[in-house]
């Protein structure tokens, strides 16, 4: 009898298998598809001829779906294949993990079958890997090698590829090891694993890995055994893992009937894809058109000065990107003597040097360098590294470089490989700066992973789409979703020429759309510089002309546009009685050298990861640290920052335990607690419990709690309270104390005032999810704040194991509002005497408006101490919305604690040495609706808005650039006006 | 608001609808419930108002969305906010003689801000048209609709024969013997019921009931077994064929049969939450009985209907009597905003009578969902072993091959039970 034959057809390889009739494997291969997916199956079999002419055949995997319904052929679910293959192989195993090029799964076989899958917005997987390698300019295999020698792994978000970036590019930046950070990224991918789909379940017993990034890569294996803590008897990887699938859908083929090969091509061969995609306008309609639209663009370029020839003075940019590094050598007169632009490769500091040999090499004693300017993500490190004159904040240095080729620019769109910054101008100072957020960056540094894994150089790649005939259609959300529109267009037969085209224009739509926000093209200006390197692109070029209808300024030197702008602050700012630059000299260069150290900065309790570059010469450089202890020096002497000031009086307030306690009642500080703390502290103290607060967060405490988590696309707040709970869980306390609240209290200001369902609800949510809490240790009623009777009544009700009267509850809940009323009072006070010194001292204030849980270090990531080293007081929206008026706004205004972004907002809008910051947690869906409130508030009364987005990623360094980019726009405002 | 008078305005001027567009406008509504819509629709075009449900589709829908709503806005606000602009491009309305209308629960979750995001939608490009609200919260005053006492009787009994056609079309569709004929009965009995509601005959509640039920039963099935696929979840992508990229048709087209909650259940949770909210916290004591009273009413009519229901072949509508019980094993019923604590009671009672297949269909990063939708999936299987849940991001960029193949999971594994169970029945 025939053969059984199972294809898996997965998002990046095909898998084949046969079976004979007694279930024994006689075939196995496994290749890449490199998205020509039926051209492949059809391949593969020509080579199993010589296993029979006929055969009973079963599909399976993500991308065999539509083939095996467009051929009428039988199809399994992957998982399932995955199930019946560990049946017959493993029939003692208790759970599976998979990896896939998209997808990550887990099956449990013991202990109640069950079988997970990935949500839709899921990194931690091949593919996910793949990106990362692409970012260390490494292949994977040389990634796993470097990883099996880490020393230290750094925490990196892996929920999506986009995130880990933000994460990955400044360690790279700051010298950090490729060895630390490839072992950090198959921790990652771990973590995702066993957080995002094991949720509470625990993976135990003997378990298997399959899929083709756990048989490959031994540093990802060995994260996962140690992170699950198994032995060699426990952790199996099966030698035929990589086809595992394909011989799961050999086994279900048994069921299936048999069909002769040929038919089986034919009928492959036959599956055309039918068109689901939608198709836009070609870029350009004939050669003509492309010809004079280089014509036109060949206008904005810069003249050169032969380097070799030249005597005189030259001005030094560089620009520190975060993808690229870039220089350029410039005479007084705007000429270019030396340009370069190169990949970082990971070691920025070690490229610039290398230049910088190179340009003394050319230079010779004709030229001399005035003055040398750094910007960009590595301004910091570069300069102390090379001793420039100068540092300035990158928008800066764009702005002043698109000013050179329009004085009257009104717009300037900067599409970096990582980010996409936009400055809207009025009265030639920047108005207005858009910053992608870490989410939407549909960025150059896409198209370039995505000309790699089609083994393709970027420019031949877009070259490819200038003339496509029928550009994809592929969304605009983000880079990661756009990854899998591009698998679904190349599945349904879209050429890489249409692909090509497609995500030029995405790309162009993301940043119109979605980062600027534009409703019309119109809202845009009049006279648009349009630079970052993704602009050489053509395709991307001409996708901007076309989706805005107007013709704009591309400068030759578009990718170089940043150490232009550098250069020209250093030109504009070196003092005229400076000869020469202080930067490093030639004879410098020569012993230049340094090591990096990473450790942890123990100057206070926020445990910065920071990294210490110590230079030959003895000097050193020390990154990631939010405060001057970091970096060795003292603290700054008058701390003006109300968020720290919050956090460390609320840890104050429990008071110390009686022996004649009833019990001990434990609090999490997150959420609606955390502003309620002085509250409940002393409700339960007045009836006489110990009260104690869940310790306070970190990283490693949110990954305590992680496994508990429900749902990963929630806010980081949220996900941060499963550890607290744990936490207060390991004290013993007798219960934790943590009520559901669909009112928050009242302050008169807005139509109503709810919380949000997260900070409402979230209590339901614990109890559901976390098998340790009971209806005896985790007390959570439904209660109004605002109605004392219900309140009293919810109480009694819900304590009522405790033996407290009714009037005891009274008195105590009398006794919590007096207590929240001196708590707040007291942060009022402290806010305008904060206000009150920095006027004093001529200093800036910020108001950072968040939620009263932003106060958080954990959270806000230390962006308070931030702003006190770049010289800002800063202050909390709840210290300063009761000095605003009420407001009217477009929206419902019926949240308690976003009426008072609105008051805050119009209290800053009136002050002149006072700004708002606002910090929005990824994944608030209401801050979707108050950030254009706010925004409208600030606007109104001339107010630069600013906003940040903040999730788990500890790193500020783009923040830092957010935060810089606002106070120079204030001053150069300030200075206009 | 204390002090609004005082109040600082920042405010942008937006056009209302002034009782005399009724006459001039003609009031486009997005498309949620297709065949529920035509009898809701009929009842406004009664009471003079012109009235059209939107049914365009596709990427230009989507991309007009994404175009004119913030990247993190839900995606049910996204599909409406694109069908509206979309239409409205389409040059089949006048634009000055058009107007929006949408629902608004009033509730804590953000869907109480479509209004305001769909005005800032059409001020872009469509600054003359009105929208309207349709709500039962006070809100929007002047710019709502004006509905006579009997129209609001007629809306409701239009929801539950549109529930009754619904519940009898799925339980027929895939055992229907002669194609098409499932969906020829629809199209009658929604006809018929029009015609009642024109008449007064609606009032004959049981009659009409009666009349469907009939009209179904007269169609001869094979009587073959197939899989129970129960549909849960966030309300627009729950029922929209737009938002849930045509769910129930991707159900029957891989053999199973969609068991899809009425939408009463939806409207009763709503009424419920404002007599709990009195109970409660004392919260809005005044008005409260006027709900408890209209809960009553509904109720009892939902059971007559369920009564009739159960001399047929027809597996009845759940009792919401039943559905409150059903939440209070899994979550409390203080869960009140966006869908609450109704997705669990539906997951339970579905798993509880058989239908232990669910998707528990939302928005990606629906708020009220993180709580109620997957955060309840724990809870709801702790309690019913056998339920086979699987929770679905809708998403303007996420690729249906990712959900189908989600989805797709769900049955692989109700289809081995299947097996199972065929093999060794109990």
């Amino acid at each position: 009898m025939a053969n059984y034959l199972g294809i898996d057809v997965g998002s990046t390889t095909v898998k084949l298998c046969v079976l004979n009739a007694a279930r024994e494997t006689l075939y196995t291969s496994y290749v890449r598809h490199y998205s020509r997916v039926r051209e492949c199956v059809l391949e593969e079999l020509e080579k199993i001829a010589s296993f029979g002419a006929s055969f009973h055949v079963c599909i399976t995997g993500s991308a065999g779906l539509g083939i095996a319904q467009r051929a009428r052929l039988p199809f399994v679910q992957e998982v399932q294949a995955a199930y019946g293959a560990i049946r017959q192989c493993y029939p003692d195993a208790d759970a599976a993990v998979e990896l896939g090029g998209e997808d990550a799964k887990i099956i449990f076989l013991t202990g109640g079958a069950e079988q997970r899958m990935n949500g839709s917005c899921a990194g931690g997987t091949g593919a996910f890997i793949d990106q990362m390698a692409t970012l260390l300019d490494i292949p994977v295999p040389e990634m796993d090698a470097l990883s099996l020698r880490a020393e230290r792994v750094y925490p990196i978000a892996s929920r999506c590829g986009v995130f880990a970036k933000s994460d990955i590019q400044p360690l790279l930046n700051q010298g950090a090891n490729k060895a630390d950070i490839a072992a950090s990224i198959f921790q990652a991918v771990v973590d995702q694993t066993v957080s995002g789909l094991a949720q509470g379940r625990k993976i135990a017993g003997k378990v298997l890995f399959l899929g083709g990034p756990l048989y490959f890569l031994k540093g990802l294996r060995r994260a996962f055994v140690r992170t699950l803590r198994l032995d060699a008897e426990h952790a199996v990887f099966p030698e035929n893992a990589p086809c595992f699938m394909a011989l799961g859908a050999a086994l279900a083929a048994a069921r299936e009937k048999e069909e002769p090969l040929e038919a089986l091509r034919a009928r492959l061969a036959a599956a055309q894809g039918h068109s689901d995609i939608t198709v836009g306008e070609p870029l350009f309609a004939s050669q003509a058109e492309y010809d004079a639209f280089v014509a036109r663009h060949i206008r904005s370029d810069l003249a050169f000065e032969n380097v070799l020839t030249y005597r005189g003075d030259a001005y030094l940019g560089i620009d520190s990107g975060s993808t690229t590094t870039k220089l350029i050598l410039i005479t007084p007169d705007c000429k270019i003597l030396y340009s370069h632009y190169q990949s970082n490769n990971g070691q920025p500091l070690d490229i610039v040097a290398d230049k910088l040999r190179e340009i003394y090499a050319l230079i010779g004693d004709r030229i001399v360098i005035r003055g040398a300017c750094v910007t960009g993500y590595g301004e910091d490190m570069l300069r102390a590294a090379l001793k420039a004159d100068f540092g300035v904040v990158e928008t800066m240095a764009h702005f002043k470089a698109a000013l050179y080729f329009n004085p009257d620019v009104d717009f300037i769109i900067d599409i970096g490989g990582q980010d996409i910054k936009c400055f809207k101008v009025k009265n030639h100072a920047v108005d207005s700066i858009m910053l992608n957020e870490a989410c939407s960056s549909g960025c150059g540094s896409f198209i370039q992973t995505f000309a790699k894994a089609m083994g393709m150089e970027i420019g031949e790649f877009s070259r490819l789409g200038l003339f496509a005939k029928h550009p994809v259609e592929l969304g605009s959300r983000c880079t990661v979703f756009m990854n899998s529109s591009v698998k679904q267009a190349q599945k349904e037969g879209a050429s890489v020429e249409d692909i090509s085209a497609g995500l030029s224009a995405s790309i162009v739509k993301n940043a119109i759309y979605k980062v600027i926000r534009a409703r019309t093209p119109e809202e845009l200006g009049q006279h648009i510089v349009v630079q970052g390197g993704t602009f050489l692109n053509d395709a991307v070029l001409r996708s901007f002309e076309k989706e805005t209808g107007k013709e704009v300024v591309r400068p030759a030197i578009a990718g170089l546009m940043g150490a232009f702008g550098a250069a020209l602050y250093a030109k504009e700012n070196t003092p005229a009685e400076t000869l020469i630059s202080g930067i490093v000299t030639e004879a410098e260069l020569g012993a230049f050298g340094y090591s990096s150290r990473a450790v942890i900065c123990k100057g206070c309790t926020a445990h910065c990861s920071v990294n210490i570059l110590t230079f030959a010469d003895g000097r050193r450089f020390v990154s990631g640290n939010k405060c001057e202890r970091g970096a060795g020096l003292p603290a700054a002497r008058h701390a003006a920052d109300l968020y720290a000031y919050k956090y460390e009086k609320l840890y104050a307030l429990p008071q110390e335990r009686k022996p004649s306690a009833r019990g001990t009642v434990g609090l999490p500080v997150q959420l609606a607690m955390f502003e309620q703390l002085p509250l409940w502290t002393a409700f339960f103290e007045t009836c006489g419990f110990f009260v104690t607060f869940s310790e306070k967060s970190s990283r490693e405490l949110y990954f305590r709690g992680q496994h508990t988590v429900a749902s990963d696309t929630a806010c980081y707040p949220a996900k941060l309270l499963h550890g607290h709970i744990e936490s207060l869980l390991d004290k013993n306390v007798d219960f934790i104390f943590y009520p559901c609240e669909s009112y928050n209290i009242d302050e008169h200001d807005s139509v109503n005032h709810y919380n949000c369902p997260v900070v409402a609800y979230y209590p339901e949510l614990l109890r559901a999810n976390n098998e340790r809490l009971t209806k005896e240790n985790f007390i959570a009623p439904y209660l109004d704040l605002n109605d004392e009777r219900s309140a009293v009544r919810a109480l009694h009700r819900a304590l009522k194991g405790w033996g407290l009267s009714a009037p005891l509850i009274r008195r105590a809940l009398r006794a919590g509002f007096a207590a929240h009323a001196a708590f707040h009072a007291d942060v009022v006070a402290e806010g305008r005497r904060i206000l009150e010194e920095a006027r004093r001292a001529g200093r800036h204030t910020v108001v950072l408006a968040g939620r009263p849980y932003h106060a958080d270090p954990e959270i806000n990531h230390g962006i308070g101490k931030l702003l006190n080293a770049l010289g800002v007081a800063v202050l909390s929206e709840d210290a300063v919305f009761e000095e605003g008026e009420q407001v009217r706004v477009n929206v419902l205004n019926q949240w308690t604690y976003h009426a008072r972004l609105y008051r805050a907002a119009e209290f800053a809008s009136r002050q002149t040495d006072v700004d708002l910051v606002q910090l929005v947690s990824f994944g608030c869906g209401i801050d979707a609706i108050t950030t254009d409130e706010v925004r409208a508030i600030l606007e109104r009364r001339g107010k630069l808005y600013t906003q940040i987005k903040i999730d788990e990623i500890n790193n500020l360094g783009v923040v830092k650039i957010r935060l810089r980019s606002m106070l120079a726009a204030i001053e150069e405002l300030g200075r206009k006006s | 608001m204390k002090h609004i008078e005082e109040a600082a305005d920042f405010t942008a001027s937006y056009p209302v609808f002034t009782p005399a567009m009724k006459a001039t406008h003609t009031i486009l509504i997005p498309d949620m419930l297709p065949w529920h819509f035509d009898l809701l629709v009929h009842v406004l075009r009664r009471a003079g108002y012109r009235v059209e449900v939107l049914h365009n589709e596709g990427r230009a829908v989507i991309d007009e969305g994404l175009k004119h709503v913030h990247n993190d806005t839900c995606f049910p606000a996204l599909c409406v906010i694109g069908q509206y602009i979309d239409a409205l491009k389409s040059g089949k309305y006048d634009p000055e003689h058009t107007a929006v209308l949408i629902t608004q629960s009033g509730g804590g979750c953000r869907a109480s801000n479509y209004i305001p995001l769909i005005r800032k939608a059409l001020k872009a490009e469509f600054p003359a048209v009105p929208v309207l609200s349709l709500n039962f919260s006070g809100l929007e005053k002047g710019n709502s609709l004006r509905l006579s006492a009997a129209d609001f009787l007629r809306l409701a009994y239009a929801i539950f024969y549109g529930d009754l056609i619904m519940t009898c079309f799925n339980q027929t569709k895939p055992y229907e013997k002669e194609a098409g004929s499932a969906a020829r009965v629809r199209a009658q009995c929604v006809e018929q019921m029009k015609r009642a509601l024109d008449g007064g005959a609606y009032r004959r509640f049981r009659r009409c009931a009666k009349d469907i039920l009939d009209a179904f039963s007269a169609l001869p099935v094979t009587g073959e077994k197939k899989i129970r696929v129960g549909i849960v979840g966030e309300i627009y992508v729950k029922y929209s064929p737009l938002g849930n990229s045509h769910l129930e048709e991707f159900l029957l087209s891989e053999g199973c049969e969609p068991v899809v909650p009425a939408l009463m259940d939806f409207i009763l949770y709503c009424v419920v939450n404002t007599v709990n909210d009195a109970k409660f916290y004392n919260k809005g004591k005044r008005t409260a009985w006027l709900f408890a009273i209209a809960y009553k009413w509904l109720y009892g009519k939902q059971k007559a209907l369920i009564a009739l229901m159960k001399k047929t072949r027809f597996a009845p509508l759940h009792d919401f009597g039943h559905l409150r019980r059903c939440a209070d094993k899994v979550i409390h019923q203080g869960v009140k905003m966006g869908e609450g604590w109704l997705i669990p009671a539906e997951m339970t009672a579905l798993a509880e009578t058989g239908t232990e297949n669910i998707v528990c269909a939302q928005p990606f990063g629906c708020l009220p969902n993180h709580i109620a939708g997957k955060g309840a999936v724990r809870a709801v299987k702790g309690l019913c072993p056998q339920a086979n849940i699987v929770p679905v991001d809708y998403d303007p960029s996420a690729t249906r091959v990712n959900q189908e193949n989600r989805i797709k999971l769900m049955l692989a594994t109700a289809k081995e039970r299947a097996r199972v169970q065929e093999k060794e029945p109990s």
